[in-house]
């Protein structure tokens, strides 16, 4: 069995890897130090040549996204590191946060300075209370050493950093609805362009990072591009935080080369599936990632890979479900989440996020029609595209493909009905975001 | 409408952003930690503390889960429903609460003591079951260690 490879968590395991002391001893703010003393075009160059992919999701290359920010700055520049986890399955940057938080700042000074900002947000998920205060303690312990602040590590860099706490919005960890919940407004995705490099936060450049990201950029500019690509595949160099949830016998984070298969990920490192029993589905990169049927588990776990089984490599969240699971239950529990998070901004998103969840409880609870089926991927098909951030594809996914890959299951809950009571809607789930507006009973 | 200690908390916070709007949401949080919800009255002090329109406040506040639009109880449990508890039993978890406190989500006790809420994922799915009391995370739930949680609380 293939070992884990301990970079971006060689501090999981350390006691008190929070405080600075055993931070800086196990060999941290080295690439800082480092990358400060080489020119903003070295640091781009090398991160570019390494390959490094985005890991909120997209994978879009990181030192490519840096190059886009304006060379002479006009306005000032602005670094927002994305930490609002919130992709179902995923709960890799939630760990760096609270055991390995300097290892961000880290990462989020070498970016800023990658992009001529000397103002970083961190945009940290309200829900990451333990995180926040390590996160914030962090902070205080770098500026008080020069890490963070004015005249960085004695070269005269100035760069610092503003945490921010959200308050419980999925569409938030969408880059351009982020930069306006850290405007302080509501989470409402803009129109693409202009692009954040041009326009955003503040009408300023900026590039938004994910903590992931952020935190393996010092391990490259310490050991070098060359390094960093003899691990992982050619199109998507390197490891990443594997996140095994669902029904597996040990579930966790597992740091691992990219173009991992699936099967060795599930088998080997998670334990398998308790009780020796089947794989019916998985998951493979965050809720919104098309699911794959046990014939694909072969299938590597890299960008490429998950393209040849027409699903993505989202955030490397793998959830599993075993042989008993319902998959009507779960494409309902989805869609659930998906009508809770839409922004309700766009009509085709916000009606249809609501629509879907109706027809798939109707479903569920015996009685479905067979003409339900192609009625949700009709609703899925208006999304697709039609909105303006990827929410809506994000929506329609799991649902065209829980249909299109399990279709038969959805066809025998159809023709036999379930003989149970309508369960209704989930309590606290009922009604999405603008649920907030309607008065909840207090008991008496 | 809050205390002098927090009231100097939130002049460092709005002077620390380059405009001062984007303190909406931290001024918010630091109104909500003192008085455990967000009545419309603190809403509107909100707004007047950043010279902002009511309604530039009210639109957030009712836009963003965490805030609170009623009281909640002093534990406000918070229990993940979403697909990776659910595949390890989070309506169990869901059902145990019910029964042991007699309230559904969305309800607080009558003694103030528990609100429960079901939310959507937590990052926690390596530990699930997973919920959130207040600010902290208790993962790997079983019944009985949701027994043993709610017994030892203060």
């Amino acid at each position: 069995m293939a070992e884990q490879i301990r970079i971006i968590s060689k501090n999981f395991e350390v006691p008190n890897a929070e405080t600075i002391d055993v931070f800086i001893e196990r060999g941290g703010y080295e690439g800082l130090k480092k990358a400060l003393r080489l020119t903003v075009e070295e640091v781009v160059e090398v991160v570019k040549a390494s390959g490094l992919r985005g890991r909120g999701g997209a994978g879009f290359p990181t030192g490519v996204k840096w190059s886009f920010m304006p060379k002479e700055p006009k306005k000032p520049h602005y670094l927002c590191c994305n930490a609002d986890e919130g992709e179902p399955g995923t709960f890799k940057d939630r760990k760096i946060i609270e055991t390995d938080p300097h290892s961000l700042i880290e990462g989020i000074i070498i970016g800023a300075y990658a992009i001529r900002s000397k103002l970083a947000f961190v945009y940290v998920r309200g829900e990451f209370g333990l995180g926040y205060r390590r996160l914030s303690a962090a902070l205080e312990e770098a500026r008080a050493r020069g890490f963070v602040g004015q005249n960085l590590d004695g070269t005269g860099h100035d760069i610092d950093i503003i945490l921010y706490r959200g308050a419980g919005a999925y569409i938030c960890g969408e880059e351009t609805a982020l930069m306006e919940s850290l405007e302080g407004k509501r989470g409402y995705p803009r129109p693409k362009p202009p692009f954040p490099a041009g326009y955003g936060v503040y009408g300023c450049p900026t590039t938004v990072n994910n903590v992931e990201t952020l935190c393996t950029v010092p391990h490259i500019i310490k050991h070098g591009a060359d390094w960093y690509r003899s691990m992982g595949t050619k199109a998507s160099p390197g490891t990443t935080l594997f996140g095994v949830s669902g029904h597996v016998n040990r579930p966790g984070l597992y740091e691992l080369p990219l173009g991992t298969p699936l099967r060795e990920i599930i088998y080997e490192h998670a334990g398998g599936v308790p009780g020796g029993r089947k794989i019916k589905g998985v998951i493979p990169g965050g809720s919104s990632t098309p699911i794959l049927t046990a014939e694909m588990l072969d299938t590597p776990m890299d960008h490429d890979g998950l393209r040849t089984v027409s699903s993505l490599f989202g955030t490397g969240a793998i959830i599993v479900m075993d042989e008993t699971t319902d998959i009507v239950a779960v494409t309902r529990r989805i869609a659930e989440f998906y009508h809770h998070e839409s922004c309700g901004q766009c009509t085709p998103c916000r009606e249809g996020s609501g629509w879907i969840p109706q027809i798939l409880r109707r479903i569920e609870a015996g009685q479905g029609r067979m003409e339900d089926l192609d009625l949700l991927l009709s609703i899925c098909a208006n999304m697709e595209g039609r909105t303006i951030c990827p929410f809506g594809d994000a929506a329609a996914w799991p649902i065209r493909y829980n249909i299109s890959r399990f279709r038969a299951d959805f066809e025998e809950r159809i023709r036999r009905g379930s003989g149970l009571p309508d369960p209704g809607p989930v309590p606290g789930v009922l009604g999405g975001r603008r649920a907030d507006l309607i008065p909840v009973q207090v008991s008496a | 409408m809050v205390s002098e200690e927090q009231l100097t908390k939130i002049r460092d916070t709005i002077a620390r952003f380059p405009q001062k709007r984007s303190a909406v949401l931290p001024v918010l949080h630091l109104v909500q930690e003192e008085l455990g919800w967000l009545s419309p009255q603190a809403q509107d002090y909100v707004a007047e503390l950043l010279g902002l329109p009511p309604i530039k406040v009210h639109e957030v506040a009712s836009f963003y889960t965490l805030f609170n639009k009623k009281p909640v109880g002093r534990y406000h449990l918070q229990v993940c429903t979403n697909i990776a508890c659910m595949l390890r039993n989070s309506g169990e978890i869901l059902q145990a609460i019910q029964k042991k406190l007699g309230i559904k989500p969305g309800e607080t006790t009558a003694d103030q003591r528990f609100s429960v809420s079901t939310v959507e994922c937590l990052a926690a799915c390596g530990g699930a079951p997973a919920m959130q009391v207040n600010s902290d995370y208790v993962e790997n739930l079983s019944t009985e260690r949701l027994t043993a949680y709610l017994a030892e609380l203060p």
